[in-house]
C-alpha cells in the first residue's frame, strides 16, 4: 500500500517535471535557428544584379560562401576586398562567393560593386524574404556551405580577416 | 505506521480525526472537548501527512501544503511588485541600452535594479520556476486532497456519535417534543422545500444541499492548471509566432514567417471633427485627437511557396478592413493594426533647369524605393543616378554613408548629360536642395516640387495557436470559482438519543445564513430551539 | 444633456452623504432617542438604506445620460471610471445590507463611496472622444466587471475596518492601535487630497514654471501652492508661494514634481486633520468612533468581510484578469504583455487568492483577516490611482 502510493507519487511527479523540461527545453534552450551548422542551407533563388536567376542548389557539387550585406554596413564593405581576392584565389578549386544584397535597389548596389570591382555574382533580396528566411541579425553574416549544400560554419558580424575567409574555405573545397 | 481504533470498533488510517464509521472525533481531536471539531476534508487523513519517508513523499508533501503553496503566492507577488517600479526592459521609453538606461535615470538604485536583474523580472528564470512551482502545487495540492474529500462525502452515515453532533459549530439539544415522528417528516417536508436531499435512518435525518461546491477550488484548480499548461505550450515551436511587417499603401508584402502576402489598400488616419466632440475638452489649436487608424488589407496565399525567393504566384484568400480592436483573422493567422508612418516620403518630384537662363528643362520623377539608372529628360538630356543613399549620414571621416534602408532622408550623385556637356556634370542631390559634387559651378540646377508621400501601415503578425486552450482554462477557472464561491455545501443533521433531540449543522462558509435557514424551518414547524454557533474564532470552514 | 448627467451625479453624491449621516444617526443616536434602540436604529437604517438606493438610482441616471450624451459607455477615463467605482461600492453594499441587515455597515460603507465620488471629481469631468485603442464593447465589459469586483472588496475593506475597530484593544498602546491609526490616517490623507485641490481649483489658483528640459524650456503649471517645486526651475507666476525645496534629480519626468507636490498637500493636510482630530477628543481616532461598533458582533462582521470579498473575488476574477487578457489578445495580439497596470491586476489577486487559502485553509479568522482585507483594498487603491498616476504604462488614461 504505501509502496504503490510511493509509486504513483513518483509516477506524477515525473509526468510533471518531465514536461515543464521538455517545455522549458525547447522555449528556451534548444537553438531555434533555422539554419544551423551541419545542416543544410535552405534553398532558393533571386536575380543577380545583371538581372539573371540565381538558385543556390544548382552550385551542388561546388562549395559556397554565402555572404549577406549591405551598403550602409561598414564592416560588409571592409572585408569586400578581401572576399573577392579570396574569390579568384580559390574559384579554380571549385568554391564559389555569393554576396546575397539585402533590400538594395540597383542604381546603389551598382556603383559599390563597381568601385570594388566585385566579380563573384551579388544576388539581389529586394523583398527581405531570403534575409528573413535565414533569420539574419547583425550583417555581415556569411555561411560556408560544402558541396552537398550542407553548412560548415557560420560567421556572423565582421570584418574577417582574409585568414578567416581562407580558413573556412579550405573547410568547404571539394575533394 | 498504526490505524487508530474507535471506540465502534473502526481502524482509521493515521491522521484521521474524526472516525471513518461512527464519526466519534478521534485522535488528537479527543483532547479538547470544548472546541468545534476541524471539519475539513470530513476529518479524514489528508494523504501527504501520513507517508512520510523517502525523498519522493517528500518532495510531495512539500508541494502539497498550503503553507508552502501560500509562501510561493507572497514571493511571486512581492517580486511582481518589485518589477513595477522601474519600467521593465521592453518598455524603457527611450532608445538606449539597459545597461545605461537604468544608471543614468534612476542613479544608483537603477542601477542595482539593473544589476540584480529585475529589469526583466518577468521571463527571469527564478520568477518563471516560482509560477512553475506554484502549478506544481496546484497539481499535488488538488490531487492529495480530492481523493480523501470524494471518499469522505460518498460514504457518510446519517447516524453519527452524538460526540459528532455536539461539537458542531452550529448544535442545539432539545427534549424530544411530543409527537416528534410526525415532526420530523414536516421538518424533512420543509427541508425538501428548501431544496435539500434527506437521507433517513429512522429517527435519525442528514439533509444536505448544494455538495458540489465543494469541488468548487478543485475545478478551479484544474482550470488554472490547464491555464498554465497554454502558456508552457507557446514555447514548442510553431504554437506562437510574433512578428511585424511594415506595408506602404498600394504595397504587397511578404508576411514573415508565413507563406502568405499582405496588401496595402490604403492606410487611413481618421480625427475628431470639431462637431464631434460632446463638449469643449481644451484643445489648443491644431490639436487633433485621432478617431480611426484603418488599414484596408487583402490577404494573399503563396501557392508557389516551396523555394523561397520564387516569383510568387499568389491568390487572394480574405480581405479585411483592420482596425484597433479589429484584427484580420484567417485560419490561426491574425494581423494587428500597430503602427503607422503617416506622410512617408515615396517619390522626388524634379525640374531640371539651366542656372544661368533659368529656363526649364523637363520634370522627372524618383522612385524613392526603385529609383532607375536613368531618367531621360529630352531627346539629348538625360539625368543618371550614380548612387543612392536612401537613409543619408556623412561618417566621421566625411565619406557618405546610407544608415538604412528606409528613404528617410535621400540623397543622390547624379550625372546630368545634356548636349553642353556630352560627358555630364555630378551633382549631388539632398531633399529640397543640391550642391554640385565636384565643387566647380555647374550649368545645370534642379527645382524641388512637393514630394510624393505615402502612408505606412505597421501591421503585427501573430499566431498563438495556445488561446482556445489558455481560455479554456479560465473558463474552467471560472466555473469553479462560481461553484465554490457563489454556493455553500450545507448539512443538518437531527438525530434522537433516548429523550434527546440533536440537532447540527454545518457549512463551508455562510454560517449566518444556515443559522437563518434551520431556525425557519424549526419555527414552522413551532418547535423552538436556541441554536448557537459555538466556539466562534475557531477554526470554521 | 451633459448639464443633466452633472446634475444627477450631484444629487447622487447629496444623496450619499445624506444617507451616510442617517446611518451615523442610526447607530449613534439610540441612546437619547425616546424610542427603543433597536426600534432607532431600525428606522433611522432603512431611512438611510432608502436614501442610499435613491443616489444609487440617480447615479444610474447619470451614467444612461453620459452615455447617451458622449456615445461611449463612461468607463473611459480616470473621473468616469472611480465614479463607476464608487457606484459598485454602493451597489455592493446594497446587496450586502440586505442579506445581513446590519445598520452600522452603511456608517463606515457609505463614507467609503462618497470620498470615491469626491475624488473622481478632482479628475477633469469633459467628456472626451474614445481614441481607436478604447473603441471596444470590452471596454465596457471589462473596466465594469473589474469595478463591481473591487467595490465588493471595498465593502470587505469596510468590514474588516470596522471589525479592528470593534476589537482591537484601546486600553493600551499596542503595534495593532498604531497600525490601526495609521490606516485611518490614510482614510484622511485621501479626504485631505480631495479637499486641498478641490479648495484650490475652486479659487482658481495658478502658479506657472519654466522648466529647462534638454535645450527647449517648457512650462508647468501647479494648480496648488508649490511646495516641491521643478528641478532648476524659475516661477513665472507672481504673488504665489516660492516653493520650499526643488525635486530631486531621480523623479524623472515633466510631471514628477507636481505629482509629488500633490504628494506632500494629501499627506500633510491628512496629518493636519489627524492632528486636529486627536487634540480635540484626546483620544484615538479608533477609540473615537468604537462605540458606533460596540454592539455588533465581531464574528458577524468579521464573516461580512468574507463574504464580501468571496463575492468579489470571482467577480474581479473575471473582469480584472480574464476579459482583459480577452481584449488583450483583441487589441494588441497577446493575451498578457506585464505592463505595470497588468501586473498589478495579477498582484491584487494573487493578494486576495493568499487571504482565501490562509482564511479557509490555514484558519485565518478575525483580527488577521481584518487586516488582510484591508490591505487588500489598499492594493486595490495602489493598482487603480497609483499605478495610472505615477507609473505610466498603457492604461494611463488620466
Amino acid at each position: 500500500m504505501n509502496r504503490s502510493r510511493t509509486l504513483m507519487r513518483f509516477a506524477i511527479l515525473a509526468v510533471i517535471f518531465v514536461g515543464i523540461a521538455v517545455a522549458l527545453y525547447n522555449g528556451f534552450i534548444k537553438d531555434k535557428a533555422v539554419v544551423q551548422t551541419g545542416q543544410p542551407a535552405p534553398d532558393f533563388v533571386l536575380n543577380t544584379l545583371q538581372g539573371e536567376p540565381l538558385q543556390l542548389s544548382d552550385y551542388r557539387g561546388k562549395g559556397v560562401v554565402l555572404n549577406f550585406w549591405g551598403t550602409w554596413c561598414q564592416p560588409c564593405e571592409a572585408e569586400m576586398p578581401d572576399l573577392e581576392n579570396a574569390y579568384k584565389k580559390y574559384q579554380g578549386q571549385g568554391v564559389t562567393v555569393i554576396g546575397v544584397n539585402i533590400r538594395q535597389p540597383e542604381v546603389t548596389v551598382k556603383p559599390f560593386v563597381e568601385r570594388y570591382q566585385l566579380t563573384f555574382p551579388i544576388a539581389m533580396d529586394r523583398t527581405n524574404e531570403i534575409t528573413q528566411l535565414y533569420e539574419i541579425g547583425p550583417i555581415p553574416t556569411t555561411y560556408f556551405i560544402d558541396k552537398d549544400g550542407i553548412v560548415k560554419k557560420i560567421v556572423i558580424g565582421g570584418p574577417m580577416s582574409e585568414e578567416t575567409i581562407s580558413e573556412n574555405m579550405k573547410l568547404i573545397v571539394p575533394e | 505506521m498504526e490505524d487508530i481504533k474507535c471506540q465502534c470498533g473502526h481502524a482509521n488510517p493515521v491522521g484521521t480525526y474524526i472516525c471513518e464509521a461512527c464519526g466519534n472525533p478521534i485522535g488528537e481531536a479527543v483532547k479538547d472537548k470544548d472546541t468545534v471539531l476541524d471539519m475539513r476534508y470530513e476529518g479524514a487523513a489528508r494523504r501527504s501527512q501520513t507517508y512520510n519517508k523517502t525523498i519522493i513523499d517528500k518532495i510531495w508533501n512539500f508541494f502539497s501544503s498550503v503553507k508552502i503553496a501560500v509562501y510561493m503566492i507572497v514571493i511571486v507577488l512581492l517580486a511582481s511588485i518589485i518589477g513595477t517600479v522601474f519600467p521593465q526592459e521592453m518598455y524603457i521609453p527611450v532608445p538606449k541600452p539597459a545597461n545605461i538606461y537604468y544608471s543614468e535615470t534612476y542613479g544608483t538604485l537603477g542601477e542595482l535594479y539593473y544589476l540584480l536583474g529585475f529589469h526583466n523580472m518577468y521571463t527571469s528564470w527564478w520568477y518563471v520556476s516560482l509560477l512553475l512551482m506554484i502549478g506544481i502545487s496546484l497539481i499535488v495540492c488538488s490531487i492529495d486532497r480530492i481523493v480523501p474529500l470524494y471518499k469522505a462525502l460518498n460514504k457518510q452515515r446519517v447516524r453519527h456519535n452524538p460526540n459528532f453532533l455536539v461539537r458542531q459549530k452550529l448544535t442545539a439539544q432539545i427534549e424530544k417534543p411530543a409527537q416528534w415522528n410526525q415532526t420530523l417528516d414536516e421538518i424533512e417536508e420543509q427541508l425538501k422545500k428548501r431544496r435539500y436531499s434527506i437521507k433517513r435512518e429512522g429517527d435519525a435525518l442528514l439533509a444536505e444541499k448544494a455538495r458540489f461546491s465543494r469541488w468548487g477550488p478543485y475545478v478551479n484548480h484544474v482550470g488554472l492548471i490547464v491555464f498554465l499548461l497554454g502558456v508552457l505550450l507557446r514555447l514548442v515551436p510553431g504554437f506562437y509566432l510574433d512578428q511585424y511587417v511594415w506595408v506602404r499603401d498600394g504595397e504587397t508584402k511578404k508576411v514573415p514567417d508565413t507563406h502568405y502576402y499582405v496588401k496595402n489598400d490604403g492606410f487611413i488616419i481618421e480625427y475628431y471633427a470639431d462637431h464631434e466632440f460632446p463638449q469643449d475638452i481644451g484643445l489648443g489649436e491644431g490639436d487633433k485627437v485621432v478617431k480611426t487608424y484603418k488599414t484596408h488589407a487583402v490577404l494573399y496565399e503563396n501557392l508557389n511557396h516551396g523555394l523561397a525567393g520564387a516569383e510568387p504566384k499568389l491568390e487572394k484568400v480574405t480581405e479585411h478592413e483592420i482596425l484597433v480592436n479589429h484584427p484580420l483573422k484567417y485560419e490561426d493567422l491574425q494581423l494587428f493594426q500597430a503602427g503607422q508612418k503617416p506622410n512617408a516620403l515615396s517619390a522626388l518630384n524634379m525640374t531640371l533647369l539651366n542656372e544661368k537662363t533659368g529656363e526649364e528643362i523637363g520634370k522627372f520623377k524618383i522612385d524613392l524605393y526603385n529609383p532607375l539608372p536613368e531618367y531621360p529628360i529630352t531627346a539629348d538630356t538625360k539625368v543618371q543616378i550614380l548612387e543612392y543613399f536612401p537613409d543619408f549620414e556623412f561618417t566621421e571621416d566625411k565619406k557618405p554613408i546610407t544608415k538604412s534602408t528606409n528613404p528617410d532622408n535621400p540623397a543622390f550623385i547624379v550625372n546630368t548629360i545634356t548636349p553642353d556637356n556630352p560627358g555630364g556634370e555630378k551633382s549631388w542631390i539632398f531633399l529640397g536642395s543640391y550642391l554640385p559634387a565636384a565643387g566647380v559651378d555647374n550649368l545645370y540646377g534642379f527645382k524641388f516640387s512637393m514630394p510624393d508621400l505615402t502612408n505606412i501601415t505597421g501591421l503585427m503578425v501573430r499566431k498563438d495557436k495556445s488561446l482556445p486552450l489558455i481560455y479554456f482554462g479560465c473558463f474552467v477557472t471560472m466555473i469553479g470559482l462560481i461553484m465554490g464561491f457563489y454556493w455553500q455545501h450545507r448539512r443538518i443533521w437531527i438525530q434522537t438519543e433516548g429523550n434527546i433531540v440533536y440537532l447540527a449543522g454545518h457549512t463551508n462558509k455562510n454560517w449566518f445564513s444556515l443559522k437563518n435557514e434551520l431556525k425557519a424551518v424549526m419555527d414552522k414547524v413551532k418547535v423552538p430551539v436556541l441554536l448557537e454557533e459555538k466556539g466562534k474564532g475557531g477554526k470554521a470552514s | 444633456m451633459i448639464a443633466v448627467s452633472g446634475n444627477l451625479l450631484l444629487m447622487a453624491f447629496i444623496s450619499y452623504v445624506l444617507s451616510s449621516i442617517a446611518f451615523v444617526l442610526a447607530v449613534t443616536g439610540k441612546r437619547w432617542s425616546d424610542r427603543s434602540p433597536e426600534q432607532h436604529t431600525n428606522r433611522w437604517g432603512w431611512i438611510g438604506f432608502s436614501i442610499a438606493v435613491i443616489g444609487f438610482l440617480f447615479q444610474t441616471g447619470f451614467i444612461i445620460t453620459r452615455w447617451i450624451a458622449g456615445g461611449h459607455f463612461p468607463t473611459s477615463n480616470m473621473f468616469e471610471f472611480m465614479a463607476f467605482l464608487a457606484y459598485s461600492i454602493i451597489l455592493a453594499f446594497i446587496v450586502i445590507f440586505l442579506v445581513y441587515r446590519i445598520t452600522v455597515i452603511g456608517a463606515f460603507v457609505m463614507p467609503v463611496g462618497i470620498i470615491m465620488l469626491a475624488y473622481a471629481s478632482v479628475f477633469p469631468r469633459e467628456i472626451q472622444p474614445l481614441i481607436p485603442a478604447l473603441q471596444s464593447y470590452w471596454l465596457k465589459i471589462h473596466v465594469t466587471t473589474a469595478a463591481l469586483g473591487e467595490g465588493a472588496f471595498a465593502v470587505g475593506f469596510a468590514a474588516g475596518l470596522m471589525y479592528l475597530v470593534r476589537t482591537v484593544d484601546q486600553e493600551k498602546s499596542t503595534a495593532s492601535t498604531k497600525w490601526l491609526e495609521a490606516t485611518l490616517c490614510m482614510v484622511l490623507m485621501l479626504i485631505g487630497f480631495i479637499g486641498t485641490t478641490t479648495w484650490f481649483s475652486s479659487m482658481g489658483y495658478q502658479a506657472t514654471f519654466q522648466v529647462p528640459v534638454g535645450t527647449v524650456t517648457t512650462e508647468v503649471v501647479y494648480t496648488m501652492p508649490a511646495i516641491a517645486g521643478p528641478q532648476d526651475a524659475t516661477l513665472v507666476t507672481e504673488g504665489v508661494m516660492k516653493p520650499w525645496f526643488e525635486t530631486p534629480s531621480w523623479m524623472q519626468g515633466l510631471n514628477a514634481a507636481r505629482k509629488l507636490n500633490t504628494l506632500i498637500w494629501s499627506v500633510l493636510s491628512g496629518l493636519v486633520l489627524y492632528a486636529i482630530i486627536r487634540l480635540i477628543a484626546r483620544r484615538r481616532l479608533a477609540q473615537l468612533i468604537r462605540p458606533m461598533v460596540r454592539d455588533i458582533e465581531p464574528e458577524t462582521i468579521d464573516e461580512i468581510s468574507y463574504r464580501a470579498i468571496a463575492i468579489g473575488f470571482p467577480i474581479f476574477t473575471l473582469g480584472a484578469l480574464i476579459f482583459a487578457m480577452i481584449w488583450a489578445a483583441e487589441a494588441w495580439g497577446r493575451f498578457w504583455g506585464w505592463d505595470p497596470k497588468e501586473v498589478w491586476a495579477l498582484i491584487t489577486w494573487l493578494f486576495y487568492a493568499a487571504y482565501l487559502h490562509l482564511r479557509l485553509s490555514k484558519g485565518w479568522l478575525g483580527e488577521k483577516s481584518a487586516w488582510l482585507a484591508v490591505i487588500g483594498f489598499i492594493v486595490v487603491m495602489i493598482t487603480l490611482v497609483f499605478v495610472n498616476l505615477v507609473i505610466v504604462g498603457l492604461h494611463s488614461y488620466a
